[in-house]
């Protein structure tokens, strides 16, 4: 499944480090009125795609969501509550029945009905239309049908409609979280207008997709330049307090953000990393973060036998200073990680890593001696995501500190070191990166640590783990489902397959023309709540 | 002439299909997995996978598959049919939006490296070895210096960001004032380039015997300045900024990043990135047509500039 938005990190401009003065434009954060007609741009890369099931990266996912409202947005708490759904239930969370909520209508003024949910997902999960986010329909009964080259099926069995406002959903296996799952983008809706015929998707629709949501497109995807929206009037659920929105293209971050500084662009959702020093004193109190679900760590693939031994892992562990690098090299803008899962979650705990995440030096010489660690350990990253002055912090570290050589080797994308590992190819220790779908620990557990995990390139498995985390999804309260999850992270805390390093943030800036503006768990901007300053 | 520039027309077909092929090759045989470099840190379904893998035969491989993919390729292309970039959209159409801002970005960095380089140039030749021709010579040496990826940014964080002279970016539908900075970054090179070169050789006609001649029958210095003198020194001139015009319309990754403008650079820049080999060879075939027909337009302009050279 998903390290997904990270790959919008991959983006990141050639690292030029000017060292410029800082600016000193300071702004005047939510003071004074707001203007209900003023339009507001924000920046993203070019969308890959912007049909709701096919569009997995943050760009593509921040337009939907002005474009569409989902079932279930996430509270403070990040639990889900009921946003174009009324309610979502079921006796057994296996036969869940959505009811949609009355009024709703697509902006080409059709009603929103339970057809087009079901249209919507039995197009997604259609093998032969290769949508990027099928997998989240996996967990439905009758997935199974509808993949390979010529599927038997071309609905899921699943899928069932009760009345115009009420279809049933029915799992091939219970799951607790599939009410949080269904906040994702891929399980919007999609009007019969962006259907030819059953099943086949109008070319033209997803240069203009039809939604259900606060904003509506005005006039036609722009490729390499922008989007606009503007405010849909017959949207029922909180309106939007600007008029429109101008989703504006940009390639390099660092262009964004000089836009950002002359006031020429309004919200700039990343601070790119070599602006992250000056950026406090250019921007003021529009220098903003706020947390978010990204987790990097570092990964040993099982095949390497030289760190086979758990306490050579954590050994390695021990030796890495998290809070001197989070500061001198990202500023502040990541939190050292000490638990397998992000703080972001029902269910975290701090510290689960236990004495494998505290910095201890002279304990990590001694464990790492003890257990027979190799003399050389080379740690592998993507040259191109921007990684190199962390790997060669903690390069310096771990040698400085386990008296052992230790190498930073990039790979030009992190495509070629997923190659090198599918092919078990020494790469020594790598770096991997993973960006949550939905709120729940389960969607760490899962494609990260699960023996026939979507993300587990380095290959562990343990069968009790697999078991609790499989117990806990299928568990019958939200308690004792986390109670599991926890049960697993303990495990992982024994086995140690991979060292967490760390949490992001937002860290984003806006200009002085807009206030109210707020970042969500998957970096995007709440487009509902920003307001612009007059 | 016109015999020689048929000629030269139909060496441009067999350039064209050489060029092609080579970039073809190039590109397949970097291609490491096009569908991961797409998805970046995602992990592909397998549905997604064997979508794309049929849609753009990336299971042709070896030697056979080569040929099979790039015979298919020349076929559409003869059809005027560019393709289909790996994220689905019609190749002719990106390069449709992208080489007008390009080529709007590039005449206005030619136009300064003109207007300003070869008048310069004419200036230093002419008074060599005063303070201007040393201020001209110390100048360019200095942005001959600084790479454009220095130079670019610099610009734009005083004359953008904190002056507030010019946007600090120009977008997609630039004014003209929006793309002044952006040419100006772009052209400096070029200009600094067109001005040594257009001193030198003032310096040197200035020295030829027609020059003498011209002087001793008591012609005035601005006719045989602008007359006689420019005219034979703009051969090396015209041969560079000919072969320029190419370079700036396919070498302004940088400037067109910096300024975010989506023109070819922009898209030859995520075309690599993202290993999209369609993108990328379509582009470069465009790029090749420009560089052979700049080309063409240069060696005629010689026989204009200098009746000597005669085509047959």
């Amino acid at each position: 499944m998903r390290v997904r938005r990270l790959a919008a990190w991959t983006a990141l401009p050639l690292a030029v480090t000017l060292g410029l003065a800082a600016c000193g434009s300071g702004g005047d954060g939510g003071s004074g009125s707001s203007d209900p007609n003023a339009a507001v741009s924000i920046q993203i890369g070019e969308p890959q795609h912007l049909v709701p099931t096919n569009t997995t990266e943050t760009s593509g996912s921040q337009v939907l969501a002005g474009l569409f409202s989902p079932l279930v947005d996430y509270d403070a708490q990040n639990k889900p509550y009921e946003v174009a759904a009324e309610s979502v239930t079921s006796p057994d969370n296996k036969v869940w029945t959505i009811k949609l909520k009355d009024g709703f209508t697509f902006h080409n003024g059709e009603k929103v009905t339970s057809e087009d949910y079901i249209n919507a997902w039995n197009y997604g999960a259609y093998a032969p239309n290769g949508q990027g986010g099928a997998y989240f329909f996996e967990k439905i009964a009758g997935y199974q049908d509808l993949q390979g080259e010529k599927p038997k099926a071309q609905t899921m069995s699943g899928l069932k409609k009760v009345d115009d406002l009420t279809f049933t959903v029915t799992l091939s296996e219970p799951y607790i979280d599939f009410k949080t799952m269904l906040g994702y983008n891929a399980f919007f809706p999609l009007p019969d207008a962006a259907f030819s015929a059953p099943g086949v998707l109008k070319d033209s629709y997803e240069q203009a997709p039809i939604g259900q949501g606060p904003f509506k497109m005005k006039g036609t995807w722009q490729h390499d330049s922008k989007i606009d929206v503007e405010r849909y009037d017959a949207y029922p659920g909180e309106k939007p307090k600007v008029k429109g929105v101008e989703f504006r293209v940009y390639q390099q971050l660092s262009a964004a953000y000089a836009d950002v500084l002359g006031d020429n662009l309004d919200v700039l959702p990343t601070i790119p990393t070599e602006s992250l020093s000056n950026a406090p004193t250019d921007l003021g109190d529009r220098y903003q973060t706020s947390p978010m679900s990204s987790f990097q760590f570092l990964a040993f693939p099982t095949f390497d036998k030289a760190y086979s031994n758990p306490d050579v892992r954590k050994a390695i562990s021990m030796a890495i200073d998290r809070d001197e690098i989070t500061k001198s090299v990202f500023k502040g803008s990541q939190d050292p990680a000490r638990s397998f899962v992000s703080p972001v979650l029902p269910g975290y705990r701090e510290n689960t890593a236990g004495a494998a995440g505290q910095f201890n030096p002279t304990e990590a010489k001694k464990l790492y001696q003890a257990a027979g660690g190799p003399s050389k350990i080379v740690i592998s990253y993507n040259g191109d995501g921007g990684h190199k002055d962390w790997v060669d912090a903690t390069a310096n570290q771990l040698k400085a500190n386990l008296g052992v050589e230790v190498v930073g080797s990039a790979e030009p994308k992190f495509a070629d070191l997923l190659t090198k590992v599918e092919k078990k190819q020494p790469v020594g220790v790598f770096r991997m990166g993973w960006v949550m779908d939905y709120p729940t620990m389960e969607d760490y557990l899962g494609p990260l640590y699960s023996t026939n995990g979507s993300s587990n390139y380095y290959g562990y498995s343990n069968p009790e783990f697999d078991r609790l985390v499989k117990e806990g999804s299928a568990a019958k309260t939200q308690d004792e489902a986390i109670a599991k999850y926890q049960q697993a992270e303990d495990i992982l805390a024994k086995d140690m397959p991979v060292i967490p390093l760390r949490f992001g943030e937002n860290v984003f800036g806006h200009s002085s023309k807009v206030k109210n503006v707020e970042m969500d768990l998957f970096q995007r901007v709440n487009l509902v709540k920003i307001e612009a300053a007059s | 002439m016109f015999r020689y520039i048929l000629r030269r027309l139909l060496q441009m077909v067999l350039a064209f299909f050489g060029t092609t092929l080579i970039v073809y090759a190039l590109m397949f045989a970097g291609q490491g997995d096009p569908i991961q470099a797409l998805a970046g840190e995602r992990p592909v379904t397998a549905a997604q996978r064997a979508y794309l893998t049929e849609k753009y035969h990336l299971d042709a491989t070896g030697v056979g598959g080569f040929f099979y993919r790039y015979f298919d390729y020349v076929r559409s292309l003869l059809q005027g049919d560019l393709g289909q970039s790996l994220t689905g959209r019609q190749i002719g159409d990106i390069l449709q939006a992208a080489w007008p801002v390009t080529l709007k970005l590039a005449l206005i960095a030619l136009a300064v490296a003109i207007l300003v380089g070869v008048t310069a140039g004419v200036v230093a030749g002419i008074r060599r070895a005063s303070i201007f021709d040393n201020s001209t010579l110390v100048l360019t040496l200095l942005v001959l210096g600084i790479p454009t990826i220095v130079l670019a940014p610099l610009a734009q964080y005083f004359l953008g960001v904190k002056w507030q002279l010019f946007p600090p970016t120009a977008g997609s539908q630039p004014t003209f004032y929006a793309l002044l900075l952006p040419g100006i970054v772009l052209g400096s090179l070029s200009l600094a380039t067109a001005l040594r070169l257009t001193r030198t050789s003032v310096a040197e006609n200035l020295r030829a015997d027609y020059v003498r001649t011209a002087r001793s029958k008591g012609l005035v210095k601005r006719r045989i300045v602008t007359v006689h003198v420019l005219r034979n020194s703009l051969i090396p001139v015209i041969t560079f900024l000919g072969v320029e015009l190419g370079n700036l319309m396919s070498g302004a990754i940088i400037t067109e990043g910096v300024f975010n403008i989506p023109g070819v650079g922009f898209n030859l820049f995520r075309g690599i990135r993202t290993e999209d080999g369609p993108l990328v060879v379509g582009i470069v075939s465009v790029l090749v047509v420009v560089y052979l027909v700049s080309n063409l337009v240069v060696d005629v302009l010689y026989a204009v500039l200098d009746p000597r050279i005669r085509y047959e």
